[in-house]
């Protein structure tokens, strides 16, 4: 009976425990209630993925209103694999989010932190399993919402500006988004996904088609933090507390992304190669101007957290790459780098909240000789780095392949050198990171060997594991990825 | 160009640009709110508008009236309604926040204290 | 034993050995002690394994799928076979050198030192018993990352910036030319796994196939092809024992290995003999022996003369791979196994001068014979062989590398192998002239020193007398060197 229901658990379960987390007013139960939430969130993904797997789509009627009328809750390839995503980061961030987060937030405020995370997963859980355009908007603000008063929560005073920052850009993405599922409605009458993209088909008037497929691209291009709409992301991930960083830069860009993909393959699909909107090269144009612009500004950055920032916008360009390239094998590269980025990047700023933790600090300059005081905590940035690189053995490895292979079928050789390029300057601003914390001298006066706390450390290197192994066991992580590609390209035809 | 029957629709994209041109031109970050409280008005009357039918009545089913007017619409731009309010909510408890924090709520002004804060800390190795 | 169970404990040996290594820092001899053993039981592994591939046997391990159609396997053959054997023999052999040198001079984070010694060597067998370009790749980057530490051992800021130049050229030219030349091979032929006679259909055109082949001689970045062999001089930063591993056994012979192998392979030697396409490649590799012997004849610093001397050796090995005629293929395989014995003697007597005298220069070894004579004697047939003199194995490989051109009517190969054999002589046999015969020069910087630690000397006897025996032993690795051209 409850398997019926899983769908509509996965984003209740979480929804409930936000208002019940503010009501008990306890930061360490607010913290059990919102770990056991997010394990909880994440049986249910694997669950609802194996069901996918075997069984194929499941399509859930909210309310028991059938669609198209009723909201539809529809798990299929894709969304089944962001859902195990999602709900994983959550599931690793949590347990490790207790010390972090009592280092860095004040502790009157601890309860609603944890409120507003459970919030944001509900959040990102809705939009990634909902099958109703409006209600994607719905959960877009809700996780966006408390994703702003998550950030707030930084200790650094800019955190305040770079929410403020973000709430201003990412509600006028939203608004953008909402404008264009406007004009579908207009033009279909209907908003649940897999109904428009029938409908669609039919549509004779093709402006106000493009009208919305342009408002919608640009709308989720800035939730997503595609260049040059990124403005708001250094700021964001590197001013708040590390655990939120953790866990929003490995998941709500890559949501953002989701949602793209629904609605660029899998609702407009054979519109897009009309012409007179070159959405393919556009995007194709921009992923590459990312990719080398941001690693060339990671290079510079003195800031481990901004360096790490701008390394999110360059990976999020490979995604988009990817994307734009339009075959099998590219969506496979951007789906599965979803995954492996969402790994990796977590696995990251976990590492450096531990270091902030111990050391107080992320500057570059002040962590010298930092592998004599914490060397396991500097090995797992070492191995997730390689994991940015694309070093063979790692996740970002079959990533790469995928896109350089992608590009080499479209016959688009100036795309492998940008891989190429990207990739030598990950190399570089991870270098950077090596040589100072292995080979320079710390400086006098500094505590000797204080790795970081093993709550932080398990979690982090549990991720790092998962980098390394997802380098070497790609069943899931590729074929899951390959499946969702196939689905949203077979909308093409 | 029919002005008066697309009426609806010129206000529209007159609110849309003027609200973004708000956010983007004004460094006051109340101000900058009220832009993207326009922006959004906006949006609402884009969906409003259009669900009135010519010669459609109120969406009640009855055997006197062939054509409705759509009440989905109004349904949509309730909760849209409602997210602009959260969002609005929040905003202004940060710019308060921000206030506490800077002493000024233009955003050049606030710049400026970042940059001049992060050249004195980059002096003496504060950690941020 | 099963071959199978042979090749993984050969892998995973000097793994374990890292392991207990890294956990004995504590008492210096039952670490070494440690080194000792895991590089024993390696050498009795490859050793055992000699057989099945001499009689023809290509022992085979799938271990499982890493891309759909890609796993990470092993499949053991001649060349891998000759190159397992170079590895495994020359481990133990520099560990008893590197402990002489790392205690002689006193030298920091030796567990680091020995413990990555071991890890690069189980990569560089990962390397010889690679069965696809996948498996092969994976093991090539790991020994570029496990061989950083051992670069910039030092720590300083030479070391640095040495680890920098290091990392670039090999990263940068693996990671985009290596790495766009597997998936195009994988793209172009539909599969990545070495089959003799290559895997190149009749269907690809001429230019994609020079194309190709560009990508992968320069994308393989440790055979030190100019102008990507910037990284060789800069890794004379680290400690001589260092410098012996990466110039003899793992790093440069693992790149000269990939490129044979690729050849020999993927595209296969009949496949594109006598393609215009791949006209080029004996004009590269030529103008690299000859310049890297140029700028050895003008460097002063020893351990410079050594690595360019490296780099136009390493280029002879491709030189006769690009000559593509079956001769010239045994002469590569080989010269690999020629240079890595003779190399290594050189290398450690740079290293044995460097810790009894404290000389660095070429200019400051007048009359160093007499107060290091074991040393010298073994530089000297060290040079023998690299000129290709008898009776020491370069010889042979020098030999049938000018067969092999011979027979394919490469003349200009010819004149360049002429030539860089008069330059090796040139830049070498000055050395032995000033070390015997000439009087040491009294600069007040004098100090009585005597022989090297015994360690680096017994080390040094037993590459030198490799170097002879080689020589005298070479049907055997010429038995299996025959069975590549024999397909």
């Amino acid at each position: 009976m409850i398997l019926d229901h899983l769908p509509a658990l996965q984003v209740v379960v979480p929804l409930l425990a936000a208002p019940l987390i503010v009501l008990l007013r306890s930061g360490r139960l607010g913290w059990l209630i919102a770990t056991a939430v997010s394990w909880t969130g994440l049986v249910i993904a694997v669950l609802l993925f194996l069901r996918v797997q075997d069984a194929g789509t499941i399509s859930y009627a909210m309310g028991s209103w059938a669609p198209p009328w009723g909201i539809e809750y529809r798990v299929d390839a894709l969304s089944s694999y962001v859902l195990v995503l999602v709900s994983l980061l959550a599931a690793v961030v949590l347990p490790y989010a207790r010390l972090s987060i009592a280092a860095e937030v004040p502790s009157d405020r601890h309860y609603l932190l944890y409120a507003m995370f459970a919030l944001c997963l509900c959040g990102l859980l809705g939009i990634t399993i909902t099958g109703d355009a409006f209600n994607v908007f719905v959960f877009l603000e809700i996780s966006s919402l408390s994703g702003y008063v998550l950030i707030a929560l930084g200790r650094d005073r800019r955190a305040l500006r770079s929410a403020f920052q973000y709430l201003i850009m990412g509600t006028i993405g939203a608004t953008f988004y909402v404008i264009g599922v406007g004009l579908l409605y207009l033009m279909t009458g209907t908003l649940n996904l897999a109904d428009m993209a029938t409908r669609l088909g039919a549509v004779q008037e093709v402006r106000p088609v493009l009208a919305a497929l342009a408002f919608i691209t640009v709308g989720l291009s800035l939730k997503i933090a595609l260049f040059p709409l990124h403005i708001w992301l250094p700021g964001a991930y590197a001013y708040a507390p590390s655990a939120v960083s953790a866990f929003m830069a490995g998941t709500v860009t890559k949501v953002s992304v989701y949602v793209l993909l629904r609605f660029m393959f899998g609702i407009f699909g054979v519109r897009l190669v009309l012409p007179g909107l070159p959405l393919l090269e556009i995007l194709t144009l921009l992923s590459a101007v990312a990719m080398v612009v941001a690693s060339l500004v990671a290079l510079l950055e003195r800031d481990l957290k901004r360096l790490l920032a701008y390394s999110s916008v360059a990976q999020i360009g490979y995604i988009t790459l990817g994307l734009g390239l339009g075959n099998v094998d590219g969506m496979t590269a951007s789906v599965v780098h979803l995954f492996n980025h969402g790994v990796t990047k977590t696995a990251l700023f976990m590492l450096v909240g531990g270091i902030v933790l111990r050391t107080g600090s992320c500057q570059l300059d002040a962590l010298a000789g930092l592998a004599r005081r914490m060397p396991v905590t500097c090995f797992g940035v070492v191995l997730a780095g390689l994991s940015l690189i694309g070093v063979p053995g790692t996740a970002g490895f079959i990533t790469k392949w995928h896109l350089v292979l992608s590009a080499l079928q479209a016959g688009q050789w100036w795309i492998v050198v940008v891989i190429a390029a990207s990739s030598l300057l990950a190399a570089a601003y991870v270098w950077r990171f090596v040589e100072i914390a292995y080979l320079r001298a710390a400086p006098t006066g500094a505590a000797s060997r204080e790795e970081a706390p093993l709550q932080l450390l398990v979690p982090a290197w549990l991720l790092v594991a998962a980098c390394i192994y997802f380098g070497f066991d790609t069943s899931f992580s590729l074929a899951g990825a390959r499946d969702a590609a196939v689905m949203l390209l077979e909308g093409m035809r | 160009m029919n002005l008066v029957g697309h009426y609806s629709y010129w206000m529209t994209i007159l609110l849309m640009v003027a609200g973004l041109y708000i956010v983007v031109a004004r460094s006051n970050l109340i101000k900058k709110l009220i832009g993207l409280g326009i922006f959004q008005t906006s949006v609402y009357l884009l969906y409003i508008a259009p669900g009135k039918l010519i010669g459609g009545t109120a969406p009640i089913v009855s055997e006197q009236f062939a054509v409705y007017s759509n009440p989905l619409p109004h349904v949509l731009i309730l909760t849209a309604i409602v997210v602009g309010v959260a969002t609005l909510a929040l905003g202004l408890a940060l710019v308060v926040r921000i206030h506490e924090e800077y002493g000024s709520i233009e955003e050049d002004a606030i710049l400026e204290i970042d940059q001049h804060t992060a050249a004195v800390q980059g002096q003496d190795g504060q950690p941020s | 034993m099963t071959a199978q169970n042979l090749m993984l404990l050969a892998m995973s040996t000097p793994v374990l050995g890292a392991l207990g290594v890294a956990l004995t820092q504590r008492s210096p001899n039952l670490r070494e002690t440690l080194s000792f053993i895991a590089a024993g039981i390696a050498l009795v592994c490859v050793l055992l394994l000699v057989p099945e591939v001499y009689a023809g046997g290509r022992p085979e391990i799938v271990l499982f799928e890493i891309l759909p159609g890609a796993a990470l396997a092993f499949r053991l053959e001649p060349l891998g076979m000759l190159f397992a054997l170079v590895a495994a023999v020359l481990w133990p052999v520099s560990t008893l050198y590197s402990i002489g040198y790392m205690r002689g001079n006193d030298e920091s984070h030796q567990t680091r030192f020995f413990a990555c010694f071991a890890l690069a060597i189980a990569c560089t067998l990962g390397i010889a018993f690679s069965a696809n370009l996948l498996t092969l790749f994976l093991f090539y980057e790991v020994l570029t990352l496990i061989t950083y530490p051992l670069v910039t051992h030092h720590q300083d800021e030479e070391a640095r910036k040495a680890g920098r130049v290091y990392l670039g050229f090999l990263l940068g030219s693996s990671l985009s030319l290596m790495l766009i030349a597997i998936i195009a091979t994988w793209m172009m032929a539909g599969t990545i796994e070495f089959t003799p006679g290559g895997v190149l259909g009749a269907d690809i055109s001429n230019a994609a196939i020079g194309g190709l082949l560009a990508l992968f001689i320069f994308g393989i970045g440790k055979a030190a092809v100019m102008p990507f062999h910037r990284w060789l001089p800069a890794a004379m930063v680290a400690p001589t024992p260092v410098s012996a591993l990466l110039h003899a056994v793992a790093v440069v012979k693992a790149g000269v290995f990939s490129v044979v192998k690729v050849v020999i392979y993927i595209f296969g030697v009949e496949r594109i003999a006598g393609l215009s396409s791949v006209d080029w490649l004996p004009f590269v590799t030529g103008f690299t022996i000859i310049a890297a012997s140029v700028v050895a004849l003008r460097s002063d610093n020893l351990k410079r003369r050594l690595a360019y001397s490296t780099i136009s050796q390493l280029s002879y090995v491709v030189l006769a791979a690009a000559l593509l005629t079956p001769l010239s293929i045994i002469g590569a395989a080989l010269h690999i196994v020629s240079h890595a014995v003779g190399k290594i003697t050189l290398f450690f007597a740079a290293g044995a001068i460097y810790t009894a005298a404290h000389k660095t220069k070429v200019s400051e070894l007048d009359g160093i014979a007499k107060r290091m004579p074991w040393t010298m004697a073994a530089f000297t047939v060290g040079t023998l062989s690299l000129i290709g003199i008898p009776p020491a194995a370069g010889f042979y490989s020098k030999w049938y590398i000018v067969l092999g051109a011979a027979e394919g009517e490469h003349w200009m190969a010819l004149a360049v192998l002429a030539a860089s054999t008069l330059l090796n002589a040139a830049y070498f046999l000055p050395i032995i002239y000033a070390a015997y015969f000439r009087e040491p020069v009294d600069d007040g910087h004098e100090h009585a020193h005597g022989e090297a630690p015994w360690p680096m000397v017994a080390a040094m006897v037993i590459t030198a007398t490799g170097v002879l025996a080689l020589f005298f032993g070479m049907e055997f690795p010429l038995a299996l060197a025959r069975q590549l051209v024999s397909l």
